[in-house]
């Protein structure tokens, strides 16, 4: 059914199967806890901020390959970023995903170009459910940033 | 195996289709679906006698009334309870539960008193123990499952003492279908003196169900688990215990008489059910009752134990595949929980539903339960009585289906 390859796509699999960053980070960072409590998906994660730039990330879970994956991909774009770079990430993210309002930030002649390897969960859109799902590590995202600013 | 194939008409909503697939209905442990005669009896009710009960003297109240009180009746006769009185309305299974623990528990149990209940209970067990223990300082004490997921009774000697005022235990496990075993655990009771409380939600609609051959001193259902509208359940109680136990909520037809300072109680059952009772709903649910025992609750039986044994089986031949709960038929009830190799209970139910099967997944209200299975989420195909092997067939192509959209060797 084409609708399911849309939503479990390889690289979702892919990620869900082989999650990236896995683990936690010693030394002084950053962390942060989400909890969907209606399904019970989990998700953590640990960031090392310096001079206003996300420079490690570290990340744990257990749920379904949409949370999972969400946070694998999330966990390798934030590094490297700015905070203010990684909210702007999320926020475009929340728009392809339709949780936030506004424009699909995508790009259909450029697949790839704007969110790379997340670009894969837009699939999830056509199961207003599970949004909720590729949501998660977003808002630990959004906690941990936060206590950073705090 | 028993036919009961022609009461699928019975049932409207099973001839819809989801997903542009004929819907297979298999979340019948979270709420069954509903005959036209129970809806038929709903709307009649809002129809032609719409009133309230147990007040005014016109034709419409006394019709409301004799309706709510028929109900209450028949949900007596079923469950072979020795007077209607002794059935209390409420929301449902979870409401009564709460009942009993703060107007019993929290009036009779102290510091020091222990509950014992089973880590397969649903959380409307557990919870509200919890609470109660913050008033009181009681203690919970839990009885685990063994391999076979039944409840292992090898240390129940030395778990009751004395201290053991309440053990309340599931009748029938919505995650692993394990049925509670009721005589063991209401003897060990009695041999302390402790009350015995069966959340009896998933074993009525599946069992025959009789109060007095349990021999408990609380028995709580839910309607909308057996034909029945949600928004109404309750509970048995001895005649003895309902009486000394207090009512937890207060307020107009639960009274005799009030004054400015004092008032004192309407007999039971009046007394636990203040405000307007859900009227339509306890008519819909005598109309589900009536249903179940034309049926027959041994053919339900049967009818279910047979179905089990086929899903048993055809699961089996899924690769990958485990069931999390006891695999003789005769000891457990229609609710199957299983994992598919790493693909999550979510997904498992996301790519069912693309063709139309329709399964719970997560922790089923059960997460101490699931800790204990050391399994975060399952997934959870549950039968009742219009289900059919064709449809345990689909659900068995959904699986394989399921394993391709993973990459799986089929």
């Amino acid at each position: 059914m084409a609708s399911l390859d849309e939503l479990f796509r390889q690289v979702i699999l892919d990620h869900y199967r082989n999650p990236r960053r896995r683990g936690s980070l010693s030394g002084p960072h950053v962390h942060a806890e989400g909890l969907n409590p209606s399904c019970g998906d989990e998700f953590s994660i640990d960031l090392r901020i310096e001079d206003g730039v996300i420079v490690d990330a570290a990340i744990q879970g257990q749920g379904c390959s949409i949370s999972q994956a969400s946070g694998s991909m999330m966990s390798e774009a934030v590094v490297g970023k700015t905070t203010d770079e990684a909210r702007d990430l999320s926020s475009t993210f929340k728009r392809m995903m339709g949780i936030v309002e506004g424009e699909d930030p995508l790009d259909p002649d450029r697949p790839g170009a704007v969110l790379g390897d997340l670009e894969a969960l837009q699939g999830v859109r056509k199961f207003p459910v599970r949004i909720k799902c590729a949501d998660l590590p977003w808002t630990t995202l959004t906690d941990a940033l936060d206590q950073f600013d705090a | 195996m028993i036919d009961l194939r022609h009461l699928r008409d019975d049932f409207p909503i099973l001839g819809r289709e989801v997903n542009g697939w004929p819907l297979v209905y298999l979340d019948s442990a979270a709420t069954t679906q509903k005959p036209v005669q129970v809806i038929d009896a709903v709307g009649d009710y809002y129809r032609t006698i719409n009133a309230n009960v147990h007040r005014g003297a016109h034709t419409l109240s006394a019709e409301a009334t004799d309706a709510y009180e028929g109900a209450r009746a028949k949900v007596a006769s079923f469950l072979n309870a020795a007077s209607p009185d002794e059935i209390v309305f409420s929301r449902g299974a979870t409401t009564a539960l709460n009942h009993i623990a703060y107007g019993w528990g929290l009036n009779h149990l102290k510091e020091g008193d222990r509950v014992v209940l089973t880590v397969m209970e649903h959380h409307a067990n557990v919870v509200p123990w919890q609470l109660i223990a913050r008033h009181t300082g009681i203690e919970l004490v839990y009885l685990t499952l063994d391999e076979q997921y039944e409840v292992d009774l090898t240390g129940l000697n030395d778990l009751i003492d004395e201290r053991v005022k309440i053990v309340a235990f599931s009748g029938m496990s919505n995650v692993t279908g394990t049925i509670g075993p009721a005589k063991a655990l209401v003897e060990a009771a009695r041999s302390v003196g402790a009350l015995v409380v069966v959340d009896g939600a998933q074993l009525v609609p599946h069992a025959p169900t009789d109060v007095q051959e349990i021999d408990a001193d609380f028995l709580v259902f839910s309607g909308h688990k057996m034909l029945g509208p949600t928004g109404i359940g309750g509970m048995w109680g001895k005649r003895e215990r309902l009486e000394e136990m207090e009512p937890t909520e207060g307020g107009g037809e639960m009274i005799a008489d009030v004054g400015l300072y004092e008032s004192r109680w309407a007999p039971i059952p009046q007394k636990f059910e203040a405000g307007t009772p859900p009227i339509a709903q306890a008519i819909g649910l005598g109309a589900a009752v009536d249903y179940l025992q034309a049926v027959g609750m041994e053919t339900v039986r049967d009818h279910e134990r047979s179905i089990v044994a086929y899903a048993l089986k055809r699961l089996d031949e899924v690769p990958d595949l485990k069931v999390y709960g006891p695999t003789d038929p005769a000891h457990r009830g229609g609710a199957v929980s299983f994992s598919l190799a790493d693909i999550h209970a979510h997904d498992i139910a996301t790519i069912l539903d693309q063709f139309g099967i329709e399964v719970r997944a997560g922790h089923h209200c059960a997460k101490p339960l699931t800790r204990h299975l050391q399994v975060p989420a399952t997934a959870r195909a549950s039968f009742y009585l219009y289900n059919t092997t064709d449809e345990v067939d689909r659900l068995v192509q959904g699986l394989m289906e399921a394993r391709t959209v993973f990459g799986l060797s089929a």
